[in-house]
């Protein structure tokens, strides 16, 4: 049987109580919102705390989608199956609604939540490259008031993120823009399975038809889940084309950093960075012209 | 710590560790061993039972997290005596052989329905997806499930015409 080295259960009442208790317990506590991730490495001793700040009870405060005319704001306690199931959320953004789909499996999605996800850091997490791609921002609160960082900030490396022990991811923002579209595609072996590799692409395009901006969010190539700043300066300016995604294409296969194991070897993952690069802006595009 | 929740329409009240998960909770605690208990993974859906209405993997939820909810298990599927729709499709169209998968498989193949009263086989398909079978193929499980949609169907329009 597997089960969770001893550990004392507190409960969240509110987002200001549980910063109290992080901030009285430091290192030695950790928040936990749908737990999919973090119960079984605790199950695994890969973790140990002797505290868990259950949050699942500020659902009310922090399980929201606003989305407003120049940004989407999310709650960080959002579940998987609220932010598939947003039709509000498909139609400004809808990249989440791709990369839902094949999250983990409806039953893991009724619990796992978008902050959680994103405090997990795992570098092969979909939702940290969908917010990568969109270049989202995430808000911090502490014991010190909030403070706002972008992905790339709030990314320190696998497992890690900016979040320090006496703070709590509370929202995530994502800035809206005209003529823009965006796409996900993950390949997986089985249901609910980590990805083979996944990407997100979103494209903004000029009002005439070239593209003003473009990013790419790669996902289980690599200890980072970072854009890929080659591929925006590459694509900036040009018209849509194949062309221009085969170019893509070819800077995401050879700026990740794929290793080989037993959901492929590393050659396949970086055709595959190519392809679902150039599938995602192709897709992209289409979505931005409709 | 002290637990209360809801558990097949009964309230209970226990003392518990706080690292107990919710499935040996009912299994151990409160002897409700319909509930099975497989892959520790969160990966094999046998756990699966309903906390307020939803289907969750009970090897990956902590007891304490039920806490002040309700919880629905495999055993209080049956009402007054008679068996879900579900229950008798999984019996009439051969929906298990050895078992192992079934409470879970009908806990979220229950939830299935009340929320899509029709679903086709792919809907089906996708909502046991994170749900291992051994032994059927899951065929005869997309069947059973088809079987209790449409009885539940031909009841409802009964009722409407009586």
């Amino acid at each position: 049987m597997q089960v969770p080295a001893p550990f004392e259960y507190e409960r969240a009442t509110s987002v200001d109580q549980a910063i109290g208790l992080l901030e009285r317990l430091g290192s030695s506590a950790r928040l936990v919102a749908g737990g999919h991730s973090l119960l079984p490495m605790m199950k695994l001793r890969l973790a140990n705390f002797e505290y868990l700040i259950d949050i699942n009870p500020l659902h009310d405060q922090l399980g929201y989608i606003r989305v407003g005319s120049d940004s989407v704001r999310i709650g960080a306690l959002t579940r998987h199956r609220e932010l598939l199931e947003s039709d509000e959320l498909a139609s400004a953004f809808p990249i989440f609604r791709d990369a839902e789909r094949v999250i983990a499996d409806p039953v893991v999605r009724n619990r796992g939540t978008l902050g959680g996800s994103l405090c997990q850091a795992d570098p092969s997490e979909d939702l940290s490259a969908v917010c990568t791609t969109l270049d989202a921002s995430c808000v911090i609160r502490g014991p010190r008031g909030e403070r706002v960082v972008t992905m790339e900030q709030f990314h320190v490396g696998p497992y890690e993120t900016a979040v320090g022990d006496d703070e709590i991811l509370i929202e995530i923002r994502i800035p809206r823009r005209d003529n823009s579209g965006n796409a996900y595609e993950k390949v997986e072996r089985r249901a609910g399975d980590w990805a083979v590799v996944s990407a997100g692409a979103a494209m903004w395009l000029a009002a005439d038809g070239t593209i003003a901006d473009a990013r790419v969010g790669l996902a289980a190539v690599g200890p980072n889940t970072t854009g890929i700043p080659e591929i925006s300066a590459t694509l900036r300016g040009q018209v849509p084309s194949e062309q221009a995604y085969e170019q893509a294409g070819v800077i995401a296969a050879r700026s990740c950093d794929p290793v080989t194991d037993q959901r492929g070897s590393e050659d396949y993952k970086r055709h595959l960075a190519d392809e679902l690069t150039r599938r995602t802006l192709r897709k992209a595009v289409e979505r931005a012209r409709s | 710590m002290q637990v209360t929740m809801t558990v097949n329409d009964t309230e209970v009240t226990r003392e518990i560790e706080g690292r107990l998960l919710l499935v040996h909770f009912l299994r151990d605690v409160l002897s409700l061993t319909g509930t099975h208990w497989g892959c520790d993974t969160s990966n094999c859906g046998t756990c699966v039972v309903w906390m307020d209405g939803e289907p969750v993997k009970s090897c990956t939820v902590l007891a304490a997290m039920a806490d002040g909810h309700e919880v629905r298990t495999v055993e209080g599927l049956a009402q007054n005596g008679e068996l879900d729709p579900i229950q008798q499709g999984f019996m009439q169209c051969h929906g298990l052989q050895c078992g192992f998968c079934t409470p879970g498989m009908m806990m979220t193949c229950r939830a299935l329905l009340d929320k899509n009263p029709d679903p086709t086989d792919a809907e089906i398909r996708e909502a046991i997806s994170g749900q291992i079978c051994r032994c059927t193929g899951y065929s005869t499980i997309v069947r059973s499930v088809r079987w209790a949609a449409v009885h539940e169907a031909a009841a409802a329009q009964q009722e409407v015409t009586a």
